[in-house]
């Protein structure tokens, strides 16, 4: 008897704040705009800024989504993964600028930082699993995400040990600064751009890889039932080190770009990001790769959008403050309200 | 030198010894099947053959070669293919996609190309559905999709779990017609089966598992005759 289920006041009551929330931001957005302190132009900014962002999550929002659906885990090292990636890609970077390869060369010089972020975050990866995951491959679900959260750990205060605690200024690439001017006063920057263009990029050849490719069946097909694949003669493991391989490259370009954006790189750079991208994943339908890139860059654009949307007609300061906050409701929401995300599978969903 | 000789095998899951000392032999162009009530050990046996099991004790060997040093997918290489039980199709693939799954271990494109043309052949169900995802099959034609899938591989021994398994009785006769098809083309065939009549309606030989061991083996006709088999496996008083 789906349609009579038991009546409990905790539902109720999640209603209520749903509600209550919903009313918010229809509230917000309409006095947001009926004061009218923002010009078109200023939203255009803000929207394509939310692109961009979320373009970041989707690209680390695959890393996680890609695992869980081979592994049925959430592989929480994977911000970490993101941070490495983008920390030895600032350290190539810094010492391109001061040799001016940089200047002279700087699409080669960027790909090639490109290159040592997503090799090293790869590297990381095959590292990661071979240590600390494959061991326990069969344990209960619990075990391996302990791991990961351990792993985490070790990897953040490794790179702190390792380089310390300060915020490092990200050098100012020249060839990615200023805006490109549209139609009118609208204009968008381009390092905005090519984080857009460079993720849909590397989204597509990912679209492509697992839908077309010998290995990408392969995955699908690991994802789906391990034994059974082993009997086709797939090597289960070799499958499961390069979708790890595959996520940790997506996510050391995540990284790079991510610097690009925000000329900053610190030892828990990845934490903020980590989470924003597995709340796209959850968003998106967990094990669900196009759910993540959507997933992803709905986040970014209600992550930019949405504080001076919703907010700002309520007559509440510095309303961006507050991004945060607006993320991580939704996290929770969604949890509440549909688990199994847009297009996915419910999280606690065993596979036989 | 038998196809397949399996000496003496032990195999545990955890601390059950699940099977306790097996030993059965496959010639090459044989129909052998093994025969035995839910939780004999068929299964198990079939698992261990295809290495997804490994044997505590005793030797798994195809055409002399002992099996124990390869893994589970390296054992299609050497020409051992399965039809899982419960057919085990990948739900979200296309039956193409699962049969091309099925030729992971082939390199030859004429010879992929051949095998599913030939499976084409076989199951002309599957070339009108070879687009359509494999979860939205029937179970019949699932089936013909895992057992299509596993001669895709070009196996010189084809294990079959329970092929007749939840189907209904016009689609057990078509799948046993393949199965004697697929034999009289050259594989050499493994079959596992509740239904065991039918089973030694299309097997040379069989043996019979009971808890974990052998307690029978003959030709598929004295099978049939000999009176602890129609009692136990054929309901016949």
């Amino acid at each position: 008897m789906q349609s009579l289920k038991r009546f409990s006041w905790t539902d109720v009551f999640m209603w209520v704040v749903g509600a209550a929330l919903l009313t918010l931001i229809v509230v917000g957005s309409y006095l947001t705009l009926q004061q009218g302190k923002y010009t078109t132009v200023q939203w255009f900014d803000l929207a394509v800024f939310g692109l961009a962002q979320g373009s970041v999550y989707a690209l680390i929002a695959l890393g996680y989504t890609l695992v869980y659906g081979i592994l049925r885990m959430i592989n929480f090292a994977h911000s970490e993964i993101f941070m490495s990636g983008a920390y030895i890609g600032f350290f190539v970077a810094t010492s391109m600028q001061r040799s001016g390869f940089l200047r002279e060369n700087p699409v080669l010089g960027i790909v090639f930082i490109f290159l040592t972020a997503m090799t090293t975050s790869a590297i990381l990866a095959i590292l990661l699993e071979r240590i600390a995951y494959r061991p326990l491959r069969g344990a209960p679900r619990l075990v391996p995400l302990i791991t990961a959260i351990g792993a985490s750990f070790f990897l953040q205060y490794t790179f702190r040990g390792l380089f310390g605690t300060q915020n490092r200024a990200y050098p100012e690439i020249d060839f990615i600064r200023g805006a490109i001017p549209l139609f009118g006063s609208f204009q968008i920057q381009k390092i905005q751009l090519i984080v857009i263009i460079a993720a849909a990029l590397m989204m597509a050849a990912l679209a492509f890889f697992v839908q077309y490719t010998k290995t990408g069946k392969a995955m699908r097909a690991v994802s789906e039932d391990k034994s059974v694949a082993a009997l086709m003669g797939i090597d289960v493991d070799k499958i499961i080190v390069r979708t790890f391989v595959i996520g940790a490259s997506l996510a050391g370009a995540a990284g790079v770009l991510y610097c690009f954006m925000f000329r900053i790189v610190t030892f828990y750079m990845g934490f903020i990001p980590g989470l924003k991208a597995f709340t796209a994943a959850v968003l998106g339908g967990i094990g669900n790769p196009p759910g993540a890139m959507l997933g992803g860059l709905f986040l970014g654009i209600f992550e930019s959008l949405g504080p001076t949307l919703f907010l700002d007609g309520l007559g509440i300061p510095a309303p961006y403050q507050l991004k945060d906050v607006i993320a991580f409701t939704m996290l929770v929401m969604i949890l509440i309200f549909r688990p199994t995300g847009i297009l996915g599978e419910r999280l606690s969903k065993t596979k036989a | 030198m038998a196809l397949l000789e399996i000496d003496n095998i032990h195999t545990y899951y955890g601390n059950i010894h699940a099977l306790k000392g097996i030993s059965l032999n496959i010639e090459k162009g044989e129909i052998v099947t093994l025969i035995g009530a839910n939780g004999a050990g068929k299964t198990t046996t079939l698992r261990t053959i295809s290495g997804l099991l490994k044997p505590r004790e005793g030797t798994v060997k195809l055409n002399g070669e002992d099996l124990a040093q390869y893994k589970a997918h390296e054992v299609v290489y050497k020409g051992i293919s399965m039809v899982p039980e419960g057919r085990g199709v990948f739900a979200r693939l296309t039956v193409t996609e699962n049969l091309e799954m099925g030729a992971y271990s082939r390199s030859d494109k004429a010879e992929i190309q051949r095998n599913m043309e030939r499976v084409f052949t076989l199951f002309p169900r599957l070339k009108e559905r070879r687009t359509q995802v494999a979860g939205t099959l029937s179970g019949g034609e699932q089936q013909m999709v895992a057992t299509g899938r596993a001669l895709m591989a070009s196996p010189s021994i084809l294990l079959m779990d329970e092929p007749s398994m939840g189907l209904a009785p016009v689609l057990v006769e078509l799948i046993f017609d393949i199965i004697q098809q697929i034999n009289k083309e050259g594989t050499t065939i493994l079959l596992v089966e509740q239904n065991a009549l039918m089973a030694l309606g299309i097997a040379s030989r069989g043996y019979v598992l009971q808890t974990g061991q052998i307690v029978l083996s003959d030709s598929a006709e004295n099978l049939k005759k000999n009176p602890t088999v129609q009692k136990a496996y054929l309901g016949m008083e």
